[in-house]
């Protein structure tokens, strides 16, 4: 064991930064967002760790970051609820529909049985028209678009409920219940032979 | 000189996101292979940083006499 000492991954709190500014540009980078989700899988399954949630996860620094920087985290502990199995492994379920309605979507497009729908769903409840990509190719298939602005949706809404909690509670109250999280320590267990 | 307190992770409720790991200032802390955070007593001196930043709030301290005993 030893210090931690500054090295590139505790500059990664610039990532999702960069990310949603890229995606305001042009929706298509909202599939740079998939790096997030394929990452700690395989890290989890090849290597039986969470090396991402511990060392690369951009979201879970920001929160600390905008912690430090502007004392906006209450600090009190989180509800009991949040850490407790039924919850975390609740919201990933949610957290898995939500994301397979979005493979629907794009298969719908993909077929012609739906029209492309440009807007933004934050907080799977409020649209917003999103039509900014004023340089996006017109050879683009229209699945790969639909694809961008309901993942863009997700990684959006999932940041504002990050925000929330970070600012009721601790900072990275998210992490309780990050989807990605519950999965990988999920497999980490199965792999380590450890209870669930 | 450490405090007589040292801090244990409830590995039932830990959540193994690393943050305690990041903000610990003696490097006591790791996250045994992905499951839950293991605190190293002899390293740890009970600053409390790592309870206080815990979101899963499942850091507890001990008390080293009274285990010693």
């Amino acid at each position: 064991m030893s210090v931690k000492k500054n090295n590139f991954f505790s500059y990664l709190w610039l990532w999702p930064i960069i990310y949603f500014a890229l995606g305001f540009f042009n929706i298509l980078f909202a599939w740079l967002g998939m790096f997030d989700v394929m990452l700690p899988i395989l890290f989890a399954l090849i290597g039986g760790n969470k090396f991402f949630c511990n060392h690369m996860c951009g979201r879970g620094m920001l929160f600390t970051v905008i912690t430090k920087k502007f004392k906006i985290s209450s600090g009190k502990p989180a509800p009991k609820f949040f850490s407790s199995k039924y919850f975390r492994y609740g919201f990933l379920i949610f957290f898995m529909a939500m994301f397979t309605s979005i493979l629907i979507q794009t298969y719908f497009v993909y077929s012609g049985t739906a029209n492309l729908k440009e807007f933004i769903k934050i907080l799977w409840a409020f649209n917003i028209p999103f039509s900014l990509n004023l340089s996006m190719p017109s050879q683009i298939p229209a699945w790969i678009i639909q694809f961008s602005y309901g993942f863009y949706s997700l990684m959006l809404s999932s940041t504002i409920i990050g925000l929330i909690v970070m600012a009721l509670y601790r900072p990275r109250t998210w992490c309780t219940f990050c989807p990605m999280g519950s999965m990988t320590q999920a497999i980490c267990k199965i792999k380590n032979h450890q209870p669930l | 000189m450490p405090s007589k307190f040292y801090a244990s992770c409830n590995k039932n409720i830990c959540v193994s996101c690393g943050a305690c790991a990041v903000e610990c200032p003696r490097g006591a802390i790791e996250i045994w292979k992905g499951c839950y955070a293991v605190i190293d007593k002899n390293i740890c001196v009970g600053c409390g940083l790592c309870k206080r930043i815990c979101p899963a709030n499942c850091i507890e301290f001990l008390n080293r006499e009274t285990e010693e005993n």
